[in-house]
């Protein structure tokens, strides 16, 4: 079981807690985390990463074991500690201000 | 009982307001969809308890909200917006050639007889329908693809599509306004268009009378007169009246001739209201007052509307989406200040009260006359 934690905004689009637990098939990767999300929720297709081209969108990172995994291949097996649920799989919205 | 559900669109979320045909007590619903802006909601004329929405983030891109209970509740549908073949280029700010790229939805236009059929004007400009109460969009392509497409340039707010009318007595026959494109007009449903800016003079290009370039903010028609069109330019408010085919300027003696905004009184066809700007480099009422200004002969001779608006140290904008009317008699007319303020007024201008305060910034004003 994969531990997903959401952005506030994207709560609005799921109806539930920031953290929704997921099913993902073995080796859990980027990619497979964010299938089976968007399979369970379909409003948020298109919120984290482009129709299509599956490309990350600009402003959205992905978190994990303190280490920024938004650059990394999204088909690399994710660390042990998330694939375990130990550690959360986290998307954000990057900081704004001014 | 006739009742009054006004749609209001902000920065950070959606409103809907309601009254009954006094329009004196209102009640404000929302924020719906809060920390998201949205740009456009209105409710179908076939269906009015049937509304799309435009839901839209910089982080978390665009969805398409749907209510069939007139705004109680809510559905995500379609948000899948692709062009439709080869995407080409327009030319960005610099002039260089740029790929048209999705961005946002900026105003969502019902079919006027089927509720399950809606048109989405995006940036970078483009038309969409959906046939299927918004599960599903495909872009009318002939418009983007138009021989002039690839000249197109963005204005400040980007290359965006945000007028749409259908033609009450041809639904085939369509007319929408790019900034800053122009105004462009089909007449088979949207297969082919043919850009409609003749008579249009616009300074700010360096062929003031060219074909396609001008920055057309809001186009306006009245049922009863639909080879009538009003256009509230980025400077000169114009009117034609053989669907777009000529244009002449109605400024009058408006103290400016920039805004955004344009609407038609619902009974009277040659009864216009525009909110005057100072400049395009300014963006504030004229003068510092929030005037409106109406035109009882079709333009050109214009009187100010200030019974109930702020007449001193007013810096606020009225966005091009933000005005609306409703089809009582008296006509009610709305609009909606990015100072977060909501305006009404229930005798076709000549008195205005504030029906919603410290909004967030209005970006979109639709009204729904309920019976």
């Amino acid at each position: 079981m994969i531990r997903v934690l959401l952005p506030a905004p994207l709560c609005e689009l799921t109806g539930t807690e920031r953290e929704v637990d997921l099913e993902v098939e073995a080796p859990a990767t980027t990619a497979r985390v964010l299938d089976a999300l968007e399979a369970r929720f379909p409003a948020l297709r298109g919120t984290i990463r482009e129709h299509g081209t599956k490309k990350r969108r600009a402003y959205v990172r992905f978190f994990a074991c303190r280490r920024d995994l938004s650059h990394d291949d999204p088909d690399a097996p994710l660390p042990d500690e998330v694939a375990s649920g130990r550690e959360p799989f986290i998307v954000l919205g990057a900081m704004s201000g001014g | 009982m006739t009742s009054i559900r006004v749609l209001v669109g902000t920065r950070k979320g959606a409103f809907v307001l309601t009254a009954d045909g006094q329009r004196k007590r209102w009640t404000i619903d929302g924020p719906h969809f809060a920390g998201w802006e949205v740009f456009h909601a209105k409710g179908s004329p076939a269906d009015p308890d049937r509304i799309y929405l435009s839901q839209s983030s910089s982080w978390f891109g665009q969805l398409i909200q749907r209510s069939n209970d007139g705004g109680r509740s809510w559905e995500p549908v379609g948000n899948e917006f692709a062009y439709r073949g080869d995407t080409g280029t327009h030319q960005w700010y610099d002039g260089t050639p740029h790929p048209w790229e999705f961005a946002r939805v900026w105003h969502l236009e019902p079919d006027r007889a089927d509720p399950d059929t809606v048109f989405a004007g995006v940036e970078d400009a483009a038309l969409f329908r959906s046939r299927d109460g918004g599960r599903s969009w495909e872009e009318l392509s002939g418009l983007r693809t138009h021989d002039t497409g690839a000249l197109w340039q963005p204005g400040a707010g980007g290359l965006c599509l945000h007028t749409i009318l259908q033609d009450p007595r041809d639904a085939d026959r369509l007319f929408v306004a790019v900034s800053s494109a122009g105004a462009f007009r089909s007449d088979d449903g949207g297969a082919r268009w043919k850009p409609i800016n003749r008579g249009l003079v616009s300074e700010q290009i360096p062929d003031p009378h060219a074909e396609i370039g001008h920055c057309v903010h809001r186009l306006a028609q009245h049922p009863t007169r639909p080879d009538t069109l009003f256009m509230q330019k980025h400077y000169d408010v114009m009117r034609s009246d053989d669907a777009g085919e000529s244009w002449r300027e109605v400024s009058g003696n408006l103290p400016s001739d920039f805004g955004f905004v344009i609407d038609v009184h619902a009974h009277e066809p040659e009864t216009l209201y525009v909110v005057p700007i100072e400049s395009d480099a300014l963006h504030y009422a004229a003068e510092g007052r929030l005037r409106v200004f109406r035109s009882r002969t079709g333009g050109n001779e214009w009187e100010p509307l200030t019974q109930g608006l702020p007449q001193a140290h007013c810096y606020v904008n009225v966005l091009r989406d933000a005005m609306a009317v409703d089809r009582m008699d008296p006509c009610g007319v709305y609009f909606g200040t990015t100072g977060g303020d909501v305006y009404v007024s229930a005798d076709a201008g000549d008195h205005w009260v504030a029906i919603a305060n410290n909004l967030p910034a209005v970006l979109s004003v639709e009204v729904q006359t309920l019976p």
